[in-house]
C-alpha cells in the first residue's frame, strides 16, 4: 500500500474490527481485554495519522492529535490495571475466568 | 523506500492481529499482541510521531502487555476452557464485524479528506508536546494523572479485598 492517509485509515479499521471481533467472541476475560487493546490502538493510530496528513490551519494545532493518543494510552493503562485486578479477584472467588460463568449478579 | 518500510510495518501489525482474534491458545494470542503493538509503534514513528512511538513501546509493551501476560499466567491453572464462544454466536459476531468493517473501509477510501498538498518534513515533537501538555491541555493532563492514581488505588483495593476475603 501507498504511504497515504487512506492506507493508515484502512489499517486502523482492520485493527478496530479485529479487536471488536475478539471482544464479541472470546469467552476468556483476558482475551476480551486484548481485544479492547486492539480497538484502542486503532483509534490512536487514526488520531496520529490525521495529525500527520491533514492540512494545517491557523486555528488548530495538528499536534493535538498526538496529545489525544497520549491520553488514550494513559486511559488504556488505567483500564488494564483495574480490569486485571477484577479478573484476578473473580478468579480467586470463582476459580474461573470464563465470562459465561459470570452471568448471575448475585454470585 | 518509505512505501516498502510502511508495508513491512503494516504486515507486522495486521497478521499477528488475526492471531489475537482467532488463536485457540491464549498464550499465543498474548505474544501475537506483542508483535502487533511493535508494528503500531513502527507506524507511529513512520508518521513522524517519535514521542508517541517511544511511549507506545514503554507503556504498551513494557507495561500493559507484561500485565496481560502476568494475568494469563496467574489464571491458567485448572481445566483448560474453550477460548471462544460456539458457532451461532461466532457467526453473528463475524457478520456484525464485517458490516462495520465495510462501512469503515468505504468511509476511509471514499471521503475527500482535506489532506495537505505537500507533506512537510517530520519535526521533533517532544518539545512541542511538552508545551501543549503544560499549556493548552494542562487540565486534561492533571485529570489524567488523577485518573491513573485512582486506578492504582482501586486496583490495589480490589485485589486485596479478594485476598482477605478467603
Amino acid at each position: 500500500m501507498q504511504y497515504s492517509l487512506p492506507s493508515f485509515l484502512i489499517v486502523s479499521s482492520l485493527l478496530f474490527c479485529l479487536g471488536m471481533y475478539t471482544v464479541l467472541t472470546r469467552r476468556n476475560a483476558i482475551g476480551i481485554l486484548m481485544g479492547i487493546e486492539l480497538v484502542l490502538n486503532g483509534a490512536g493510530l487514526n488520531f496520529v495519522a490525521f495529525s500527520r496528513f491533514l492540512e494545517p490551519s491557523q486555528t488548530t494545532n495538528l499536534l493535538s492529535g498526538q496529545i489525544f493518543t497520549l491520553f488514550i494510552i494513559a486511559v488504556a493503562a488505567a483500564e488494564v490495571a483495574v480490569a486485571l485486578a477484577i479478573v484476578l479477584s473473580l478468579y480467586s472467588r470463582m476459580k474461573s475466568i470464563d465470562v459465561e460463568d459470570f452471568k448471575n449478579l448475585r454470585g | 523506500m518509505t512505501d516498502l518500510i510502511f508495508n513491512v510495518f503494516i504486515l507486522l501489525t495486521i497478521i499477528p492481529c488475526f492471531w489475537v482474534a482467532l488463536s485457540s491458545n491464549i498464550v499465543h494470542a498474548a505474544f501475537s499482541l506483542l508483535i502487533t503493538l511493535f508494528g503500531i509503534a513502527g507506524l507511529y514513528v513512520l508518521l513522524g510521531a517519535d514521542f508517541i512511538g517511544v511511549i507506545q513501546v514503554i507503556v504498551y509493551i513494557g507495561g500493559i502487555l507484561v500485565l496481560i501476560i502476568f494475568g494469563v499466567m496467574m489464571t491458567q491453572r485448572g481445566k483448560l476452557l474453550p477460548l471462544s464462544i460456539q458457532l451461532p454466536g461466532k457467526l453473528f459476531g463475524a457478520v456484525l464485524t464485517g458490516v462495520i468493517l465495510a462501512a469503515l473501509l468505504l468511509s476511509a477510501t471514499r471521503t475527500l479528506w482535506p489532506v495537505a498538498a505537500v507533506l512537510g518534513e517530520p519535526q521533533l515533537t517532544s518539545a512541542a508536546i511538552g508545551d501543549l501538555l503544560l499549556g493548552k491541555y494542562l487540565i486534561p493532563f492533571e485529570i489524567a494523572s488523577v485518573l491513573l492514581l485512582a486506578a492504582l488505588i482501586g486496583a490495589v483495593l480490589i485485589a486485596r479485598r479478594s485476598v482477605r476475603g478467603e
